[in-house]
């Protein structure tokens, strides 16, 4: 079986991919300001029609949709079809404010699981394949799109949920899963549940697992593909586009490359919604171009990353993006550098067994901005000695500083001394706002 | 020979001493000796205590932050010259010391207590107790 889903598509040439887009891209265009009145309204108040956009380069002229929108138009202000096309609703988890609901006709379905089987069979997966989908099912798009796109690669698919670790290893070890679908956490206990019943990699036949829907990071993978002997790869996907699928990795694992024949990703400074040049770190935002009954237009993800076109040793032309590097919600310029609450945390969890908890303090003394991180100490990174104390400080600020460029000042404090809001450390105290 | 030290993490905020310290008094903990090192922003607080697990498992309980060392507890004679003696002993051995402090002081039979940091127990217990001092092990220390 080939190493592609649909060569054609995942190899095709920049020229006919922009061509392919730029039909599409007009064609939605149409399709949204005919049956979206919420949309059209918007591309009125800048007078625009459908004939102003004719190709990709025309794209950053139309106005942009945020969540907010998402909840002002809640539940059918968006919908460009009659719910008599519409055959299933998905929904977002919703932690702030109203849930997101989003609408797929037959067709958007198919789409959508063709997204996720170009990622099945990108990490390897044949119809000979048993595929483990422990994401949940039900209104969240994981296991529904997973599942989906299993049966279309023509794996024999185990729809279990998430949930109930000893059975999940049980099925595992029973029916012989080569292929494992869920949450990078989940998988990561799966794993070390795994150990903790006695087993190892050898007992299973797992061979690699696709992971998505939460932040995880490099050292997380490498603690999983050793934990299940596999090989993990990450996906990438949100309910308002279609849900998980809208990029996915190959065996490079260097980034996800973004299905461009169904989504234009572009990347936008997130103050002045400017477009950015590729290989510049921004907003990533999408246009869906397919999709008929959710059809969201330059839909403003939040998330944070780099594009890159740069030849990918699989053969897939698709262009890549990073895995999120934080959320523009999350984002701090402090001393004229971007700098975002997980580059601390990527840092602090290697100084501990358990990520420690911090608060980054900003202020400004006459121009300058100050720049003070708080770190709970724990009682594995100190030991009777002041050096002890005043070494990981300095660890801790250079491994910040080689990673930002600033430096930042570290202070170490007691256990639980950080104040808790519903239980979560407050990360970020940012006292320039109040001037 | 060694006795278990406790080093605490404490913040230069007003209470923090006071805090540790009375919830070890409520936890029925005796103080044997204690030090303190610090700098402008936090301090370690040393202790040496009669049931050193059962302040482990309180200050733990607390939230403080913890870690566990062996030093060594020696018996010095409480006049002019008795810490010196000490030292030389251990400088002759090449023995260097990290940091100490005191302990009790008897009146009655003119000795004090002394606890020290070393780089390496072994040989500094051995070369004190060939140069005719007393090395307190754990059990005797919670007695005194
Ligand atoms: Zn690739």
């Amino acid at each position: 079986m080939s190493r592609f889903w649909n060569e054609k598509i995942e190899c095709m040439s920049r020229e006919e991919m922009k061509k392919l887009q730029d039909e599409r891209l007009a064609a939605q265009v149409k399709h949204v300001f005919e049956n979206v009145p919420y949309y059209r309204k918007l591309m009125e108040e800048k007078g625009l029609t459908p004939d102003d956009v004719r190709s990709t380069e025309d794209l950053h002229k139309l106005p942009f949709l945020t969540k907010a929108d998402l909840r002002d138009a809640y539940p059918y202000g968006l919908l460009a079809k009659p719910l008599s096309d519409c055959v299933r609703i998905q929904s977002t988890s919703g932690t702030t404010g109203k849930r997101v609901v989003a609408f797929y006709t037959q067709n958007d379905i198919d789409i959508w699981e063709d997204c996720c089987a170009r990622a099945i069979v990108a990490a390897g997966g044949t119809n000979e394949d048993v595929c483990q989908v422990c994401y949940g099912y039900g209104l969240f798009t994981g296991g529904p799109g997973l599942n989906g796109g299993s049966h279309k690669v023509g794996c024999l698919t185990l729809p279990m949920s998430s949930g109930n670790t000893e059975r999940q290893i049980q099925f595992m070890r029973d029916l012989g899963s080569t292929i494992l679908c869920c949450t990078p956490s989940y998988a990561a206990y799966i794993g070390e549940t795994l150990h903790e019943m006695g087993y190892g990699p050898e007992d299973i036949k797992l061979k690699a697992g696709i992971f998505g829907a939460e932040p995880w990071t490099e050292e997380m993978r490498r603690e999983i593909e050793k934990l299940l002997g596999i090989k993990a790869y990450d996906i990438y996907g949100l309910t308002e586009i279609s849900g998980p699928g809208v990029s996915f990795e190959c065996e490079e694992q260097t980034g996800m490359h973004i299905n461009e024949d169904h989504f234009i990703a572009e990347i936008i400074d997130p103050d002045t919604g400017e477009v950015l040049p590729e290989g510049t770190k921004g907003e990533l935002v999408f246009t869906s171009i397919t999709k008929e009954a959710f059809p969201l237009l330059r839909y403003r993800t939040r998330d944070i990353c780099v594009l890159s076109r740069e030849k990918c040793s699989c053969g897939r032309t698709l262009v890549k993006m990073t895995k999120p590097m934080g959320r523009t919600d999350d984002m701090l310029i402090i001393k004229g550098v971007n700098v975002f609450p997980s580059q601390i945390e990527s840092v602090l969890m290697k100084m501990s067994n358990a990520t420690p908890n911090y608060q980054i303090v900003v202020d400004r003394t006459g121009n300058t901005d100050t720049f003070e991180i708080k770190v709970e100490i724990s009682d594995d990174m100190f030991s009777d000695t002041i050096k002890s104390v005043t070494d990981l400080e300095k660890k801790i600020s250079g491994d910040i500083h080689s990673i930002l460029g600033i430096r930042a000042k570290i202070l170490l404090v007691e256990p639980k001394s950080i104040p808790r809001s519903e239980g979560k450390a407050v990360r970020v105290i940012d006292n320039r706002k109040l001037v | 020979m060694t006795v278990k030290q406790l080093s605490v993490f404490v913040e230069n905020r007003a209470g923090r001493l006071s805090a540790v310290t009375r919830l070890l008094g409520d936890s029925g903990i005796d103080i044997r000796a204690v030090g303190i090192a610090d700098t402008k922003d936090f301090g370690i607080l040393r202790l040496i205590v009669n049931d050193p697990d059962k302040a482990l498992a309180a200050l733990r309980k607390a939230g403080c932050s913890v870690t566990c060392t062996n030093v060594l507890a020696i018996c010095i004679s409480d006049k002019p010259g008795g810490l010196a003696a000490a030292m030389e002993t251990l400088y002759k051995d090449n023995i260097s010391v990290e940091y100490m402090y005191s302990a009790t002081i008897s009146k009655e039979d003119g000795t004090a207590y002394l606890i020290l940091r070393v780089d390496d127990n072994d040989s500094a217990a051995r070369a004190l107790t060939e140069g005719g001092f007393r090395v307190i092990p754990q059990q005797e220390l919670a007695k005194l």
